[in-house]
């Protein structure tokens, strides 16, 4: 019979000096643990298992209280507030006097009829940036993750390629196509013999670079959720087809895409939200000019603050696009229920 | 426990309880500071030789970056819990909160005397008249820089003192065919360059009101000048034009050779003597015009608020870093232009740039009320951006000149009707 003590005791003395630092600096991360899992033994003990559930999700609900929560109630306030004050306590009381200057239009096709005329060329930005980004990225990211889905050679490596760009800040990825595009540029120094071509300079151009740069920065990131999407399709579903005779054309049209529905809602969802809250990226990239022909609604509410300090108008502008967030959102939840309980998904 | 732990363990409470009762002693004083180049190594020096004359004080340097700075300040000071003494440049917005110095400075008359009246004046309240609440802790003024070695090299002689900005323009134009370089002209896009560039030209942004007037001939001329250059190429595309939302400066492009002539401010000596040695470079003084040659001032100013504990404290640190010694090597180490009025007409030994910096300190005695007053005016941050913006606006076609005067005129007056109401 083997004497365990024995040879327990031998091979400790054995290990080298790392393993017994390893085996140290566990002990020291695990002293905390232990006395925290006492103390919550006592406290389980106390208010009952029930209960325990409140107390773990309390420090996440502090940070979203403090952080999401409490901003959006100040927000909210501040809406309906005026003058140059930060702190609420010291703002005057001014109805929807906000909401109504930024409303308040002679004519709404032309801007500077417009009391807050820069709000408005923002919001038609804004549109014009949505509707073109997210078309963009659905067909690109589609097509994309049904090419990464084929066994193509060096498939990990491509999947790798169209993902790296999510990986990096927007504010690196705004600096470094901003150095491409600029007059003096890499592009230019390349392309242009004479004068640069203004492609930061001339409004079309630079609009256009915005939605190319913000497309390609995104949409590895939708990629990877279509093609999740797509590796959820039972295999069996295309053999049938085939067996039926069913070409590619028609098993993409009449498999791919209707298994592949909510997928796309949740990215249509999500690259909406987030074409509508463009700013970072746009802001670095070319600050809202030329003029203010890539200057999008959030730009706005930051230089309304933070420049002009006309937080009212600030505020009020984020509840407008709050408002329209939230009414896309449920319009695209509903769309997405009612596609569920057709059984479509 | 033995002998020796217990004796480690005496030691170390009676060092501990030294300190706090030494600490006790001391009064802490809290300095928000931001920097531009070198100048809190060399505020930290001063405040070395500060401390070790005053053992009872100690300073607190809290450095923000500028882009946080008034925002940061303003919830401070709303909330109460402003530091003792701060640096700032936006003066009018914390009007009314700062602590009166006079009657615990040294000695008041030494900073009516030495710092000019329209600075103290942009610290006080619409009925204060005498107060003293900070002092300039460095100056600046808006200047032209020329590429001296490109202007040689087009064996053009640079214009004199009474040439205005239209033939320097068409005279840099000349340097930048006869060498290949791709720009003649550039300025800063911001409102705060575009003043000194119009009110020479002869516009009168300040009503005898005391409101505020865009639409004059002075402005609309420079505006045009603005716009044609623009569109001819004169100006770097993506300063003026491509640019939206916020202040850009032109420097790279003179750091880089690119052009030959460059409306920034003397707060870019000290950046130029580090980064240009592949040609030479002068600052030459401000064109003259319809109206008197004048640039436009800026700087910073060392400011105490009323919410400090220690205002004893607190004058005492102000009388040594407004000193007029003090000053003078700060200046001296940081190649800035000092606020203090002895130190301009004496001249200080710069280390290097001496002949750049010597040609600046004559450029502040030139500047004009209407510069201090758009400088220091309560409004200056509503101004500067909206007269940049709707320009830049211009400038690419979205909107004609006409229409930004009506806009900047209209945003300016909103403003003053809010401050009026809120008043």
């Amino acid at each position: 019979m083997t004497d365990f003590s024995t040879v327990s005791e031998s091979t400790f003395e054995e290990r080298s000096f790392w393993d017994r630092l390893g085996a140290f600096i566990i002990s020291v991360l695990v002293l905390p643990l232990a006395l925290l899992d006492g103390l919550l033994s006592r406290l389980q003990a106390r208010i009952g298992i029930q209960r325990m559930g409140y107390w773990f999700i309390l420090p996440n609900l502090l940070i979203f209280g403090t952080f999401i929560l409490l901003p959006m109630l100040l927000n909210f306030y501040y809406g309906f507030t005026g003058g140059t004050s930060i702190l609420p306590q010291n703002r005057t009381w001014v109805g929807t006097e906000n909401l109504s200057a930024l409303l308040t239009c002679e004519d709404y096709t032309r801007p500077l009829t417009c009391t807050e005329d820069l709000f408005w060329r923002g919001a038609a930005n804004t549109v014009r940036f949505v509707v073109i980004e997210v078309t963009a990225i659905i067909l690109l990211s589609l097509v994309t993750a049904v090419a990464l889905n084929r066994r193509i050679r060096a498939r990990g490596f491509f999947r790798s390629v169209f993902f790296y760009p999510v990986l990096l800040s927007p504010v690196v990825v705004a600096l470094i196509w901003k150095w491409i595009l600029q007059p003096q540029g890499v592009l230019n120094s390349l392309l242009a013999d004479g004068r640069p071509i203004p492609f930061l300079t001339n409004a079309d151009w630079a609009m256009f670079w915005v939605i190319v740069v913000h497309v390609w920065a995104q949409m590895g990131f939708y990629t990877l959720i279509l093609l999740a999407g797509l590796q959820a399709i039972p295999k069996d579903l295309y053999e049938a087809a085939s067996m039926d005779g069913a070409n590619e054309w028609s098993r993409f049209w009449h498999i791919t895409l209707p298994l592949l529905r909510p997928t796309m809602l949740v990215v249509l969802v999500l690259t909406l939200i987030r074409s509508v809250q463009v700013f970072d990226l746009a802001f670095v990239f070319t600050g809202g000019g030329p003029g203010t022909a890539t200057q999008f609604l959030v730009q706005f509410i930051f230089q309304s603050a933070f420049d002009d300090r006309r937080f009212g108008i600030a505020a009020g502008a984020s509840l407008l696009l709050a408002g329209t967030l939230l009414v896309f959102t449920i319009i695209q939840l509903r769309v997405n229920r009612s596609s569920l309980d057709n059984g479509e998904g | 426990m033995n002998k020796k732990a217990l004796a480690g363990l005496f030691i170390a409470s009676s060092l501990a309880l030294a300190g706090f009762v030494q600490a006790q002693d001391v009064t802490e004083l809290r300095l928000t500071w931001y920097n531009d180049g070198n100048e809190g190594e060399v505020l930290r020096s001063l405040l070395d030789t500060f401390e070790a004359n005053n053992p009872d004080i100690r300073v607190v340097v809290d450095t923000l970056p500028y882009a946080d700075l008034h925002t940061t300040l303003q919830a401070q000071v709303e909330a109460g819990d402003a530091p003792d003494l701060a640096r700032i440049n936006d003066v009018a917005r914390f009007a009314g909160n700062y602590l009166p110095l006079n009657d615990i400075v040294a000695d008041a008359d030494y900073y009516t005397t030495n710092f000019p009246e329209a600075v103290l004046a942009s610290l006080r309240t619409a009925d204060d008249t005498t107060g003293i609440y900070g002092f300039p802790l460095q100056f600046s003024v808006t200047v032209p820089f020329i590429n001296r070695t490109l202007w040689d090299q087009a064996g053009i002689e640079p214009l004199g003192p009474d040439a205005t900005w239209p033939e320097w323009v068409a005279a840099s134009e000349e340097v930048a065919a006869a060498t290949g370089t791709p720009y003649a002209f550039a300025i800063d896009r911001t409102g705060h360059r575009f003043w000194g560039f119009s009110l020479v030209q002869g516009a009168d942004y300040i009503n005898e009101e005391g409101g505020f007037t865009i639409d004059t001939p002075g402005f609309r001329a420079a505006a045009q000048e603005l716009i044609d250059y623009n569109a001819a190429g004169l100006i770097p595309a993506d300063v003026w034009a491509g640019s939206g939302g916020g202040y850009v400066a032109a420097t790279e492009y003179f750091i880089n050779g690119q052009v030959p002539l460059y409306y920034a401010g003397t707060w870019q000596i000290g950046n130029f003597t580090n980064n240009i040695s592949a040609f030479d470079w002068e600052l030459i003084p401000n064109p003259a015009g319809e109206a008197q040659s004048t640039g436009i001032p800026g700087g910073s100013l060392l400011v105490s608020f009323a919410s400090t504990e220690h205002p004893a404290e607190v004058a005492r640190l102000v009388d040594y870093l407004s000193s007029t010694e003090v000053v003078r090597e700060f200046s001296e180490r940081t190649l800035f232009l000092p606020g203090h009025l002895g130190l301009i007409e004496e001249g200080i030994d710069y280390p290097s740039s001496a002949e750049a910096l010597s040609v600046a300190l004559t450029e502040i005695p030139k500047i004009s009320e209407e510069a201090y007053a758009l400088q220091y005016s309560p409004f200056t941050f509503v101004l500067n951006p909206e007269i940049r913006d709707r320009l830049s606006q211009v400038i690419v076609g979205e909107i004609s000149l006409d229409e930004a005067i009506v806009l900047i005129q209209e945003r300016i007056d909103q403003a003053v009707a809010e401050a009026a109401a809120a008043a």
